[in-house]
């Protein structure tokens, strides 16, 4: 697989995550009864940064916790897992809450789809949002991002990277194109 | 990655990269049985048949929780209420169980190697749950996944197994199990009770528990099953408690902060003495609980990748 493309670096992806914070805010009207909860891996770190700026435009904490969806996906049988499965760690009930799903990539649905279950399964909350660092396009489900950070129309063919300084070392999100033949 | 293999028939057939595998998948398991709704869908439509051809309370219902919380469909057949008792072979019994289209078979039996003969046999994923006195897999793995929770690693570890090690299926599951995972295992028992040429599976014999349980990180005493009694094997039940049964002065000899593990049903005041199987250092319970944990990761494993069976 090749680079085709950056489309977000460090400045970008900060820029997106402040905006996020804000608008975030706007919509819930402050940060009472509000908690964020990141899918594994990517949208845990990113869940983690928008928690630090909403903490510095409030001064108030919001919980965040981390989802793992491996347990709630719809194709156990076919699927060939890379990477092993991490844990789930909610540390507040998330019973009349309003939860702000995290994830870095929104493709087509289905992960958003199994995160929604698992949530429900520790309790009712209020309301259920999602923010996406990067929306890709081809969603297979009646899902969509509340927060976007950039969208980016992409082809089948190609991949999307998101590459974030907690796990790879520098912050940027790239476009892949699979080799020919 | 999932494991290799349809079947999990012992520790012998796993590499360790798969025995890391199942640890770890069980560690994000294990917070499930903590929910106050204990399931999760992963095996939403598979069936699972718990085939128990012995008697059993923790393993099987052990199996059977694992199996509800990733939302499968599981039975019970029991030996003494299936048409075995009207002479059906083991075979037959599996191949018409599997004629109900079931994906996986959890098996019990007296003699060792009979969940091979199925696993050759049948379509269904194959899992032993104690063969005679081959393998009981589930049980190390739930032992090795205790020790690393509690003493946070494995290798380099003094492992002393105590009891009737010619009859124990967890034992050698067990040693098979720590030795690829790099701790020094210790065995110790009634003379009659060790058999011979065991230190070829890597292993240290003793005779005195005393010696055996010297420094020891772990102590792992095994049921001393009362009908090897009336075959000879040893004299007494008191005279082996006396020699052999772990009481409060026998554990100031291990490490401190050493854990006390039973695979379970224990005999008290023979092999374990009640102060120490309640005691601060006995970790018997926990093995109970991340049962559930590592036998649904094996589940999940075993039916990961492996499409529509």
């Amino acid at each position: 697989m090749k680079i085709k493309a950056k489309v977000m670096d460090k400045d970008g992806i900060d820029r997106a995550l402040i905006r996020i914070a804000h608008e975030i805010l706007e919509r819930n009207r402050g940060t009472a009864g509000l908690a964020l909860v990141g899918i594994r891996t990517g949208g845990v770190h990113l869940a983690r940064r928008l928690s630090e700026n909403i903490s510095k435009i409030e001064r108030v904490g919001v919980p965040v916790g981390a989802l793992d969806i491996t347990m709630y996906r719809d194709d156990i049988a076919s699927r060939k897992r890379k990477t092993p499965m991490g844990k789930t760690e909610i540390g507040f009930s998330v019973t009349g809450m309003t939860i702000v799903l995290v994830d870095d990539v929104l493709f087509t649905g289905r992960t958003i789809r199994a995160a929604m279950d698992s949530l429900m399964d520790f309790g009712r909350p209020k309301a259920i949002q999602l923010a996406v660092l990067l929306d890709r396009g081809h969603k297979e489900l009646p899902i969509t991002a509340d927060y976007v950070g950039k969208n980016v129309p992409t082809s089948n063919k190609e991949a999307v990277k998101v590459r974030l300084i907690e796990e790879d070392g520098k912050d940027e999100v790239l476009i892949m194109e699979k080799a020919e033949g | 990655m999932a494991l290799k293999k349809k079947d999990l028939l012992g520790i012998d057939y796993l590499e360790k990269a798969e025995i890391e595998e199942i640890i770890s998948t069980a560690e994000s398991f294990k917070e499930v049985s903590t929910r106050d709704i204990k399931k999760v869908p992963a095996l939403r439509g598979r069936t699972i048949v718990n085939l128990f051809f012995e008697p059993s309370t923790r393993t099987r219902t052990s199996f059977e929780l694992a199996a509800k919380r990733l939302s499968a469909d599981i039975i019970n057949i029991s030996s003494s209420t299936s048409s075995v008792v009207k002479g059906e072979t083991l075979l037959d019994t599996a191949r018409n169980i599997e004629a109900m289209n079931s994906d996986m078979i959890i098996v019990r039996h007296s003699m060792s190697g009979a969940p091979m003969i199925l696993a050759k046999a049948l379509k269904s994923s194959v899992i032993n749950a104690g063969d005679g006195s081959h393998e009981h897999p589930s049980q190390a793995l739930l032992d090795l996944f205790t020790i690393k929770e509690r003493l946070g690693r494995v290798e380099g570890l003094n492992i002393a197994i105590i009891g009737d090690i010619a009859h124990s299926r967890v034992a050698r599951s067990n040693i098979l199990c720590l030795n690829k995972m790099g701790a020094n295992v210790r065995l110790c028992g009634p003379a009659t009770l060790i058999p011979a040429d065991i230190e070829k599976m890597g292993a240290k014999v003793y005779f005195r528990p005393e010696d055996a349980i010297d420094g020891a990180d772990v102590v792992m005493m095994l049921r001393i099953q009362m009908e090897r009694q009336k075959s000879g094997l040893f004299p007494g039940v008191r005279e082996y408690s006396r020699f052999f049964g772990l009481n409060q002065e026998r554990v100031r000899l291990a490490k401190e902060g050493v854990i006390i593990m039973h695979p379970g049903p224990i005999n008290r005041g023979v092999e374990i003495s009640t102060e120490v199987a309640d005691g601060p250092y006995s970790v018997i319970l926990d093995q109970v609980t991340n049962g559930v944990a590592v036998r649904m990761a094996i589940i999940y494993l075993l039916t990961e990748g492996r499409g529509a069976i």
